[in-house]
């Protein structure tokens, strides 16, 4: 009866993202023909969870992501974030691009409050002191009036998740923002991720080619199948007490590694299976 | 080779207010010490009759030319037309190239109906356009204005538009995600991000429009620079010639010199313009 109070705990959250049916399809120019990328996404997102998606490359999770932000147009299906249709990107949700998609003529400061100079919702006495607040959250404290140029990769994507909190979203949508960094840095940020997250108390959806950078960001994960992709399986990950980077030598870190591994493989083994049937 | 190589590893390794006078200007005082001895060179040339000044002039003969000229004050009237000239046709070049060069950059439908125009005179000489300008214009002012504008408004919307045109897609990204209205999007990256090419078509439109005024004044004209050189030059007066010749020099060097300064001052952020 305890695990079942556990269980009903956990879905007490509230549901902050849902996908139901999510379609999309891509026009070729060469070939003159749509190609199916998502076909059928169902997916659920609750209140303080990082969610994490993972799959073969090339499966449209990045185009996934784009269609929860309103940068993509859906063939079929629906998105709500907090039971509100997405049908274009709005407030309640904000990117974390990839590498360099800072404003190189901005300063740092004014790369974070972007947003916010867009919205003109709050004075640029506000602006300010909240993108300075966001700084210090993101622990660049002092680096405001540099330039993106000056800094760092790491850092440059610390100022990058800054920009996205900038305007108190609901959902933060993270594509591959360590993807570009190095092996090291990339481990660092990871764990500098969980922190801001943590105290900026957001919910997050992350895409990552990386299992190990899945396995230990999320609360769950989801394995894409391979293109047109659905949701092959979703793995809770559940590991005990605070995510460090001792996590990854757990035993069970391992196994949930392995396992997920598993499922990719399956999939490119079926797409490889396909092609080679396709070409013989 | 080897020892060039060396000097360079060397500034870079130093680089501080430590250094010698000699190792921080090191390429102006070569620049300084090659113009002096070339001038030097001019003079004696002349001094032992090696040349005749009559075709080559002297640096002395130069100054005391310029010196009577500033003396019974015609080189301010010549000045002050090719300015005002200058100043008319590339400030309208300015104010209508930058526009129009954002607007063909930003709308494929305004780009594909004026392209073929903007191409067209691009590719040609805008010299050869003179004769047409003096049937419509006469030889007043308003014929130079009109060759200056016409030489100089073409870099700058052809540079604009490229500027424009090739902004990054990801910044177009970043800001729709934002939820950024066209007009945003327009301000807050395409300007910005256009910038630097900007700056690099006003720089070639320099150049062109100092073609322009002695060009145009050449052609046909009663008062400037150009005119003034053409005078001069119609009657073996080559010290007058290369006093002109000398202020267009100037002229040209500063501006473009200018527009650098302010160029470096917005590619501050771009990395691959540094050092």
């Amino acid at each position: 009866m305890p695990l079942d109070m556990m269980d009903k705990a956990h879905d007490a959250r509230a549901v902050k993202l849902s996908a139901r049916g999510v379609r999309i399809d891509f026009w070729n120019d060469r070939i003159k023909r749509n190609l199916r990328v998502l076909d059928g996404v169902d997916l659920d997102v609750r209140e303080g969870e990082l969610l994490a998606i993972v799959g073969p490359s090339g499966c449209g999770k990045s185009t996934f992501l784009g269609a929860v932000d309103g940068l993509v147009k859906m063939r079929a299906g629906e998105i709500r974030v907090d039971d509100v249709p997405v049908d274009k990107p709005g407030a309640d949700r904000a990117m974390v691009f990839q590498q360099d998609s800072l404003f190189p003529w901005r300063t740092v400061l004014r790369n974070i409050s972007y947003g916010l100079e867009l919205q003109r919702r709050l004075s640029s006495g506000e602006i300010r002191d909240r993108a300075t607040n966001l700084l210090e959250l993101v622990g660049l404290k002092g680096f405001g009036e540099h330039y993106p140029h000056e800094l760092s990769g790491g850092m440059r994507q610390r100022v990058n998740i800054a920009r996205a909190l900038a305007t108190d979203p609901e959902l933060l949508l993270l594509d591959e923002p360590f993807a570009a960094l190095d092996a090291q840095t990339r481990e660092f940020m990871q764990v500098e991720l969980l922190k801001i997250l943590a105290r900026a108390k957001k919910t997050a959806l992350f895409i990552t080619h990386q299992i190990d950078e899945a396995v230990f960001l999320a609360d769950r994960v989801a394995v894409f199948s391979a293109r047109p992709a659905r949701i092959k399986a979703i793995v809770d990950v559940d590991l005990p007490g605070q995510r460090t980077l001792e996590t990854k030598l757990q035993p069970r870190f391992r196994d949930l590694q392995e396992r997920i591994w598993r499922l990719i493989e399956e999939e490119a083994e079926r797409t490889g299976l396909l092609t080679s049937t396709v070409g013989a | 080779m080897t020892s060039v190589t060396q000097d360079i590893v060397e500034d870079d390794a130093q680089g501080g207010p430590s250094r010698s006078l000699w190792a921080r200007h090191e390429n102006s005082l070569l620049g300084l010490f090659a113009v002096t001895a070339f001038m030097l060179f001019w003079e004696f040339s002349v001094l032992y009759g090696w040349v005749n000044p009559l075709f080559t002039s002297s640096p002395s003969r130069i100054i005391k030319a310029g010196a009577a000229m500033v003396r019974d004050g015609s080189i301010w009237n010549d000045l002050a037309v090719s300015g005002i000239e200058f100043g008319l046709g590339y400030g309208l070049a300015v104010i209508v190239g930058v526009p129009l060069g954002i607007l063909m950059g930003w709308y494929r439908r305004f780009n594909a109906l004026l392209e073929p125009f903007v191409n067209a005179l691009y590719a040609t000489p805008r010299i050869a356009l003179m004769p047409l300008i003096i049937i419509w214009f006469g030889v007043d002012m308003s014929a130079k204005v009109a060759i200056i504008f016409l030489s100089t408004v073409f870099p700058i919307l052809v540079n604009t538009m490229t500027g424009v045109r090739t902004i990054d897609r990801d910044f177009i990204k970043v800001a729709r995600s934002f939820g950024a209205s066209d007009g945003q999007l327009f301000a807050t990256v395409a300007l910005p991000s256009s910038v630097p090419n900007l700056l690099t078509g006003l720089r070639l439109g320099l150049g062109h429009a100092l073609i322009g005024i002695v060009v145009g004044e050449m052609y046909g004209a009663s008062a400037g620079i150009g005119y003034m050189m053409q005078t001069a030059g119609a009657t073996f007066q080559t010290d007058r010639v290369m006093v002109g010749i000398i202020i267009i020099a100037a002229v040209g060097m500063a501006l473009t010199q200018g527009l650098k300064m302010i160029e470096n001052r917005f590619e501050m952020w771009r990395v691959d313009h540094r050092g």
